[in-house]
């Protein structure tokens, strides 16, 4: 049994059947890949994994608990983080800040009256913050307004902010979209040594075939809503279906 | 100083003093002259700047920080009125009791109202606001004029019960209001001069009651509390997925700014025992608006500014006549003056609105941070080397839709 349990989920937008019946096992402390062409549902499959949609059909277990019917925050505090495709920041707060709401978050929970303490009293939450800032390569910019990072640097916040909460499953959908050559590698080496450093199981949904093959210790393809195959790194590559649905129509 | 970080505590300090010096400040031209009627020193004003200072830096906890826009927190203000007369009408004159009841019973009005209304965020919540409010407005006008008099609004009399008080007072008149016997209609004259100065026991009441209003409103920013709601409105999406529930803050934010309305509208009541529905009425809702994102919207002395600016027009500008206007400008050569005089006519008196409303579309265009946001520039552009932006969370961000 995985840490994650898809099991015969399906998804319809109007007319457009945008998941048909998907199954999937993500190992515990693995990271798993989830690639295939535009269109073919994978945001759609995430998206019914933190709760932003819910499935029409089948089911989702993390960690033998049922997350359907349950808010996007209540997911979350089970343990389950997610990257968005385009990055979901804090842009009027400051970096640093940025950092600590997913502090805050994991030390409270959902909701915490702390109207009178003054956050600079909080010396917990900001050493917290600024220690994963620090991991990240960012202590410089703590004090930037977040909106005017880099994109790249944008991402690198997010996916700290992911960390900060200690997540046993950390969600990332095309972490590398729009990055350049140089910042792409740095990603791939942050996702490296985050997966060295913790216990921790990642999704990954990845356009790049180098990140995938740098990262993936087991692909799942995605056509059209449904699974193709499943299997390692090695066989996806040779695999005829895999190449003629999707590595066909992007390889370089 | 009060658990504050220096700049927060030069602020305090700084409105301490403007408002305590307030009868001096407001008052610069000698009684009598020419300029006495721009004089913005006597209690009845003076007064309405603090009440509607609170009532504004209430309104900026919501608003200011997350973003939420409430068309409806003349209701709340309403509330709190008609809570301060009948407690006067009913327990006794002494303003604690009537103002504690205010505060509450605004409390529990919005959160019904924040509870139904937050269920919707944008333009949905604001049209939500302003439908209870209105709601509130035509049933206080109507069928509950048993609780709140109706059209000729809520009063004292005479044979009101007061079971703490007397009905009447020694004279036979209804008593009035006031502190263990410190009437708040009370003043004393200093006078120095050509000029006059009014100290109003109402006013200093207010004051204090602002004062910490507005030390409560600067640890609320600073709180973790505050900082969650400036997420909410910078990104609710990210909020949700950090295992954040924005809608009990969203709901306490709501509760807090109400009973600020709800203090400032029983404050109302305190200096002038009467409450009309007129109170809750949908221009007065729209005047608070005004008021914080005049002043600068997010920002901690904005909306102060904002009430005593909008308050200052309406009762100054709006002062000025015609006749007034030839007595300045009568230096000039006659057709000249009476050119003059009709360029300048749209925009007093009763124009004073017109002023307001270009006045507001500047700020607005011009100034999206406000006020605040103007003072800064001054400031930088007179080389006070300031790095006051980085830590006023959102003084320079446009206010939110
Ligand atoms: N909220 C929605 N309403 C209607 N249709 C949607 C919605 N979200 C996604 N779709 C459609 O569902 C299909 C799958 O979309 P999805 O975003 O999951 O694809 P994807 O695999 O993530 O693609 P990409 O690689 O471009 O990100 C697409 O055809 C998309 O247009
Ligand atoms: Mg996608």
């Amino acid at each position: 049994m995985g840490i994650l349990e898809v099991k015969n989920v399906g998804k319809r937008f109007g007319g457009l059947q945008a998941l048909g019946n998907v199954n999937l096992s993500v190992a515990e402390n693995s990271v798993h890949a989830i690639i295939g062409p535009n269109g073919a549902g994978k945001s759609t499959l995430l998206n019914c994994l933190v709760g932003k949609l819910i499935p029409d059909t089948g089911s989702v277990m993390f960690d033998g608990q049922s997350v359907l019917g349950r808010a996007p925050h209540e997911i979350n505090q089970m343990g389950i983080s997610r990257v968005f495709q385009t990055p979901e920041i804090f842009g009027d707060l400051s970096v640093l800040e940025n950092m600590m709401i997913p502090c805050f978050a994991k030390r409270d929970g959902a909701f915490e009256m702390n109207a009178i303490t003054s956050v600079v009293s909080q010396k917990d939450v900001i050493a917290k913050a600024e220690a994963m800032l620090e991991d990240m390569n960012m202590a410089d910019k703590r004090h930037m307004h977040a909106a005017s990072l880099s994109r790249g640097d944008k991402r690198r916040l997010e996916i700290g902010m992911c960390l900060s909460q200690e997540p046993r499953l950390l969600l990332l959908d095309e972490p590398t979209a729009g990055m350049a050559r140089a910042d792409t590698n740095n990603t791939i080496d942050l996702l490296k040594q985050i997966k060295q450093d913790r216990d921790i199981t990642i999704a990954i949904i990845e356009h790049d075939m180098h990140v995938v093959f740098s990262l993936a210790e087991r692909i799942t393809v995605l056509a059209q809503g449904t699974p193709l195959v499943e299997d390692s790194p090695e066989n996806i590559k040779g695999h005829p279906k895999v190449r003629e649905a999707y590595l066909g129509e992007t390889a370089h | 100083m009060f658990a504050l970080d220096k700049k927060d505590a030069r602020l305090l300090l700084m409105v301490a003093v403007l408002t305590m010096l307030a009868p001096f400040i407001l008052n610069p031209f000698p009684a009598g002259s020419e300029m006495a009627q721009f004089n913005a020193g006597y209690p009845d004003l003076m007064q309405r700047f603090v009440i509607f200072g609170i009532f504004a830096i209430g309104f900026n906890i919501l608003f200011g920080l997350t973003g939420y826009l409430s068309f409806g927190h003349a209701a709340f203000l309403g509330v709190g009125s008609y809570s301060a007369v009948w407690m006067f009408k009913l327990l006794s004159m002494n303003v604690l009791p009537a103002i504690a009841l205010s505060v509450v019973v605004a409390g529990l009005f919005s959160v019904v109202i924040g509870f139904i209304s937050l269920r919707r965020s944008g333009i949905y919540f604001s049209i939500l606001t302003l439908a209870f409010a209105q709601m509130s407005f035509a049933l206080a006008y109507s069928v509950l004029t048993p609780i709140t008099g109706g059209e000729t609004g809520l009063q004292l009399a005479l044979d009101d019960p007061r079971i703490l008080d007397v009905a009447a007072s020694a004279t036979g008149n209804i008593p009035v209001p006031g502190l263990f016997g410190l009437e708040m209609r009370a003043s004393t004259n200093l006078e120095l001069g050509p000029w006059v100065f009014t100290f109003n026991v109402g006013y200093y009441f207010s004051a204090l009651i602002m004062l910490a209003a507005f030390y409560l409103a600067i640890r609320i920013f600073r709180s973790p509390f505050g900082m969650m709601l400036r997420a909410i409105k910078s990104n609710q999406q990210r909020l949700n997925y950090t295992g954040l529930n924005a809608r009990p803050y969203t709901l306490a934010a709501f509760v807090i700014s109400g009973m600020y309305a709800g203090l400032a509208g029983g404050l109302m009541a305190a200096m002038d025992p009467l409450a009309g529905a007129e109170r809750m009425f949908w221009t007065a809702s729209g005047e608070v608006v005004l008021m914080t994102i005049l002043g600068g919207a997010g920002t901690l002395i904005g909306p102060v500014l904002g009430a005593g600016f909008i308050k200052y027009m309406e009762n100054i500008i709006s002062k000025i006549n015609e006749s007034i206007l030839h007595q300045w400008f009568y230096w000039l050569p006659d057709g000249l003056e009476d050119f003059v005089v009709a360029m300048i006519y749209p925009f007093i008196g009763k124009g004073w609105h017109l002023t307001l409303g270009l006045l507001f579309m500047a700020v607005v265009i011009f100034l999206p941070g406000g006020l605040v946001e103007g003072g800064q520039r001054i400031g930088r552009m007179f080389g006070r080397k300031k790095s006051e932006e980085k830590d006023k969370p959102s003084g320079k961000t446009t206010p939110a839709e």
